[in-house]
């Protein structure tokens, strides 16, 4: 019986030579990831909880504080002092102010076939490089730091089969928030969102991590794009070998097959509250916005800093419109900079912020009021998730939120 | 007796306890900011034994584990929806809140109903009727049996 390729890295990491959606099984863990949104906990709980407190292997846990930095009061301060002194004494890779935790772990560490959990639900992101990331709590975080091993409940697959090339103006954003509509906010929920086709090999890694990266906002335990020489590409310029590319077998078993054409995407908005209510931006109506937010591990790379440059040369940020955008990494900002993109930024009027999960936090950079409205490029428009309970969050791709902030109310960059 | 607080379809985890409480320094100072977005009296009025009924995907999003913690500070005694977002479900378990899903529970009952909820048969008694809720696996019903994963984890040790 063929596996998925989900279930061939379950496989690798529980080391048996098959697994079939149902089994639990025991995995040795690549990597263990945790920023400063749980980390103190689990710090507080190896110290008052675990019967024999110890580290299986230092060398594959990696804390990296994203959520709230520059720390904005003094328990914040006191939550990352914990962290970075852990950290230090027990020799983990930790990285502050340097990026958001996903694409720190996607430009240093992720391999395809690994098996990865981070105690951050974005950890599906990793399926970009043919790796398996799942998000987990602190709890669960903790064993595996610990034991060095974790349990899986293997999901079933969902296989989602591309073709096609996007039409100008439209992005992955578009379709992935287009797919979360039409299968529902628990539509892929404890299951693998599985991306493949003529039409993914087509899309870069940084399109694929787009996808990979929205896969949870269905419910989905992990995605993961098929891997293939782009991925050999990234993983070398960026010092390391790319892991083995597995790929799921022709007799697979996959619960369901998804078709979808990129030519015809269009560009979608989803609005409040929740991430599954894309509908065609143009059918948005009349939506003045107060601030508008390009940045997050979903939508704060190159790639999308570069289209934002392109819609604001020349112009100038709407006068009733705070523009903050925050680059996913350090190493993304320096590109930014060398690409001269800073200087279009700041010359139009848009803040940019350091490296960081910023607005799409919601509680350290760029916060909205009561009655305030926000479009955002973040990972997710739940009530109160940039703010105050009453203010709204709607979700677009870098283009649509950048066309936004210079016109002050949602519109697409083609009507600008 | 426990008495029922009701929520909807999709409630996630910014609901439970959002973003700017999370870095606090333990439980206890964030307790009091539960469901605060949705209803800001939740903390004040449930008592410990009472219970959450929710519809489909409870517990969607972010993998804060804050979010079943604060629940299970304030006393909640389980939560049983029609189905749970698959984080929330497991980090219940891994500290140690039973989570039950039920299939007909949430449109049969309304907030404030009183309840009898036993853990051990998977059965909630309310309005007359008693409903049978979906038994977990014997690993995890394992892992919730031991007071959570790492109580587990030090009867290894």
């Amino acid at each position: 019986m063929g596996m998925t390729l989900g279930e061939k890295i379950i496989a690798r990491a529980a080391g048996v030579p098959e697994v079939k959606p149902g089994d639990i099984h025991t995995v040795d863990l690549d990597y263990m990831m945790s920023n400063d949104g749980t980390t103190h906990l689990t710090i507080d709980m190896f110290h008052n909880q675990v019967k024999t407190p110890r580290i299986a292997d230092p060398k594959k846990l990696v804390f990296i504080i994203d959520h709230n930095i520059p720390a904005e009061n003094p328990k914040t301060a006191a939550a990352h002092k914990k962290m970075r002194e852990f950290a230090k004494e027990h020799d983990i890779d930790f990285y502050e102010g340097k990026g958001v935790c996903h694409q720190i772990m996607y430009e240093n560490y992720v391999k395809a076939g690994q098996l990865i959990m981070g105690a951050d639900s974005h950890t599906c992101s990793y399926g970009a490089l043919g790796a398996f990331g799942t998000g987990i709590g602190c709890t669960d975080f903790l064993y595996a730091m610990v034991t060095g091993k974790s349990w899986v409940l293997v999901p079933e697959t969902l296989r989602f089969e591309l073709t096609g090339e996007f039409k100008e103006g439209v992005y992955p954003r578009d379709l992935i928030l287009t797919i979360i509509r039409d299968i529902g906010a628990n539509g892929a929920n404890y299951k693998i969102m599985e991306f493949a086709g003529e039409g993914e090999h087509r899309l870069s890694v940084n399109d694929r991590f787009v996808l990979c990266n929205l896969a949870v906002e269905a419910g989905a335990k992990t995605g993961i794009c098929e891997p293939d020489e782009k991925v050999v590409e990234f993983t070398k310029a960026h010092g390391r070998d790319a892991g083995d590319l597995f790929t799921s077998d022709p007799d697979a078993k996959f619960l369901k097959v998804y078709h979808y054409d990129l030519s015809k995407i269009e560009p979608v908005v989803a609005r409040p509250d929740f991430v599954d209510t894309a509908v065609p931006a143009g059918e948005i109506g009349e939506v003045k916005i107060d601030e508008a937010f390009l940045g997050s591990c979903n939508n704060g790379r190159i790639d999308e800093l570069r289209v934002a440059a392109d819609i604001l040369k020349g112009r100038t940020v709407h006068p009733d419109v705070r523009f903050l955008i925050a680059p996913a990494s350090n190493a993304v900002y320096l590109q930014a900079m060398r690409e001269g993109l800073i200087d279009i930024f700041m010359e139009s009027g848009a803040m940019v912020m350091n490296a960081n999960c910023s607005v799409c936090w919601g509680s350290c950079q760029g916060v909205i009021g009561a009655g305030e409205v926000l479009i955002s490029t973040g990972t997710r428009n739940f009530k109160g998730r940039a703010g105050h309970k009453d203010s709204k969050v709607y979700l677009g791709s870098a283009a649509t939120v950048t066309a936004s902030a210079i016109a002050g109310k949602i519109i697409t960059a083609d009507r600008l | 007796m426990s008495k029922v607080f009701k929520f909807k379809n999709d409630v996630d985890t910014d609901q439970i306890i959002a973003s700017q409480y999370l870095l606090l320094p333990n439980i206890e100072e964030m307790k009091g900011h539960t469901f605060e977005s949705l209803d800001d009296r939740f903390a004040a009025n449930v008592q410990p034994g009472d219970v959450i009924v929710a519809g489909d995907n409870f517990g969607c999003g972010s993998s804060r584990e804050q979010a079943p913690s604060v629940l299970k500070a304030l006393g909640v005694k389980a939560v049983i929806a029609r189905s749970f977002a698959r984080i929330f479900f497991r980090n219940a378990i891994n500290i140690g809140l039973p989570v039950l899903v039920s299939g007909e529970l949430d449109a049969n009952v309304e907030a404030g109903d009183e309840a009898t909820v036993d853990l051990t048969e998977g059965t909630v008694e309310v309005n007359g009727k008693t409903y049978s809720c979906t038994k977990l696996p014997p690993y995890m019903q394992n892992i919730l049996n031991q007071g959570g994963l790492i109580a587990s984890l030090n009867q290894e040790d």
